[in-house]
């Protein structure tokens, strides 16, 4: 792992990180509404030899809905897993450059990754409860973090599931498997899993994409739901998605270099969503949005 | 007259080689289905024909072993039921919690570390190693210091339990969906948090069928008893020390001979051994039912 200079930031560094912000063309036409709860600068990620992911930098704002687009391959999934340490996992992954989440760097040294995941939730792309009951698979993000009393559990669990739109269908079979739930209850699931530790980041991995639209719409409206408590980042291959939720979109793409025959993923373009949709900047991005491409 | 109208569409099978071939495969397999059960149909049916008649409260608990020509129905093998039941016991203590916590380390822990390749191939060489070598290496070590002891056989069954252990909970371990540890580590939890609460949980079923077949194997191995427990006629409560005695050593003493009484006790045994066996399966199916009850 590619340790990086920085360490935990002190207050001293804030102000540069602003002005790294404001030196960021995209972000000069728009107001965001929060301060900045991710700030990547140059990052790069290899899988052995083979660099992903080349260079991005961007800044992601809290309570909003950030949507990462993207042809396949091109490394959205990969930097959306660089922001809570979890390609950490792959034994052969590195990251160059940095990710300050909160104004501290996730990758400076002494950061422990399950502090950083405790903060920074996830939910995949395929449904994947665990082999347990509904009513374990929710209560098992706070059993972890210690908490054992039932009445808080039995709470918990009420109110994540609530909030996950999925507690009127499951309130009866809460000790039932959840891998008998329906694609899109187990989705909700698992959402309902990841908002039990209560994060502050929740990061989706194209969470629709094997849902039909009733239960993408269901998906869809509880992002619009949690979004005042949450800051979301998603991965998304449906660009009408990413109109109807995010605040802000980035365009990846991957730039091939023929002499070599290497490909990585890049950040082309990064706005709020409507300029992104209706004015890009560039021509990619453009070719992408309007269908041409991709 | 009016002929039936022939259908628009002809969605059958086509005649020929294709349907043919289809019809050759079926037979083969169902053929060959049949030849493997014929020899344990024929094992199953001789040992109980022959070993039924045998069995009795007094046998199965009843001691002490009879010498050979004493003739049928008269004392027990109650020492060596006893004995098969505390040795196998015994072995299963040592070697089950080893292999899975082993099986844990290769796969949750060393990856493709070398430590984790050394101890997968080892554990390979070890299966492959003959259940009577295991025996001597345990005579030469162990027994030729200690003495013959009941201990002594378990440890040499423990030895052929482990391999068979360590790569059956590998390849459970294997099996747990890669998603579901990351689930968990999108959680916060620390390795061993995923490893006891999502990986475990998620395999235990095959790991106990794996871990009860590995001990129901042992319970029947004769080679690397005979030169650890050697034979008692009398129950020796004390597995730690003394010379021990079990049935799959009993039915080799037994059977060897050309005296009835003998032969009848050794037919009895293994039916006994059998059935020991059996039980243990059923336990297998009905633990693995119970902790996989959420997987489905």
């Amino acid at each position: 792992m590619d340790q990086s200079e920085q360490n935990v930031a002190a207050p001293a560094q804030l102000p540069k990180l602003a002005a790294l912000q404001d030196a960021q063309p995209q972000d000069a036409d728009s107001t965001p509404t929060g301060s900045p709860i991710f700030d990547a600068m140059g990052v790069s990620i290899y899988y052995g030899s083979f660099r992903a992911v080349t260079d991005v930098s961007l800044a992601i704002y809290e309570n909003e809905i950030t949507a990462f687009i993207g042809p396949s391959g091109c490394g959205k999934t990969t930097v959306l897993r660089t922001l809570n340490r979890l390609n950490d996992l792959i034994p052969e992954a590195r990251v160059e450059g940095d990710v300050h989440y909160r104004g501290a760097s996730l990758y400076g040294t002494g950061v422990s990754p399950i502090a950083v995941r405790r903060r920074i939730g996830m939910v995949f792309q395929k449904p994947n409860p665990f082999p347990k009951s509904v009513y374990d698979n929710v209560a098992y993000g706070p059993r972890i973090n210690g908490i054992r009393n039932k009445a808080k559990l039995d709470e918990i669990v009420e109110r994540s599931l609530r909030q996950a739109a999925l507690w009127d269908e499951v309130k009866n079979r809460l000790n039932k498997s959840g891998l008998g739930l329906s694609g899109g209850q187990a989705q909700r699931l698992c959402i309902a899993r990841t908002l039990a530790v209560e994060p502050d980041v929740v990061l989706m991995d194209e969470p629709a994409s094997a849902l039909d639209p009733i239960a993408t719409g269901k998906i869809e409206d509880l992002m619009h739901e949690i979004k005042s408590q949450y800051t979301i980042v998603i991965v998304t291959h449906n660009m009408q998605q990413a109109t109807r939720v995010s605040d802000r979109t980035a365009f990846y793409s991957v730039l091939v270099d023929s002499e070599n025959d290497t490909r990585t993923g890049t950040l082309v373009e990064y706005g709020p969503t409507q300029q992104i949709f209706e004015d890009p900047k560039d021509s990619r991005t453009q070719a992408y949005v309007t269908g041409r491409m991709g | 007259m009016t002929a039936m109208e022939p259908p628009a569409v002809d969605l059958r099978e086509p005649a020929g080689w294709r349907r043919s071939k289809n019809q050759i495969a079926t037979t083969l397999m169902v053929l060959a289905f049949v030849i493997v059960l014929i020899p344990l149909g024929f094992v199953l049916f001789t040992v109980i024909a022959k070993g039924a008649s045998a069995i009795s409260w007094a046998f199965l608990t009843g001691g002490p072993i009879p010498p050979n020509v004493v003739p049928a129905g008269i004392g027990g093998m109650g020492p060596a039921v006893y004995g098969t039941l505390v040795i196998t016991g015994l072995a299963a203590v040592m070697a089950v919690p080893l292999g899975v916590l082993g099986a844990i380390y290769i796969n949750e822990y060393g990856g493709r570390g070398p430590l984790a390749r050394v101890v997968r191939f080892m554990a390979d060489v070890m299966t492959g190693v003959p259940s009577i070598v295991m025996g001597l290496f345990i005579f030469s070590i162990w027994v030729l210091h200690f003495g013959y002891s009941g201990l002594a056989g378990a440890f040499a069954l423990a030895c052929l339990m482990l391999p068979v252990v360590i790569r059956s909970s590998e390849e459970m371990l294997k099996l747990v969906p890669d998603p579901l540890r990351e689930a968990s580590y999108a959680l916060g939890a620390t390795k061993s948090r995923v490893t006891l609460t999502v990986v475990l949980p998620a395999a235990i079923g095959g790991i106990v069928s794996g871990a009860l077949l590995a001990i129901a194997r042992a319970a029947g191995e004769t080679a690397p008893l005979l030169f650890t427990i050697l034979t008692v006629t009398a129950t020796n409560a004390n597995v730690f020390s003394g010379a021990n005695t079990a049935l799959s050593t009993q039915i080799f003493a037994n059977a060897t001979q050309p005296f009835l009484g003998a032969q009848s006790r050794a037919w009895g045994s293994a039916l006994t051994l059998i059935a020991i066996a059996f039980i243990l399966m059923i336990v297998a199916r009905i633990v693995t039912a119970r902790f996989t009850r959420y997987s489905r």
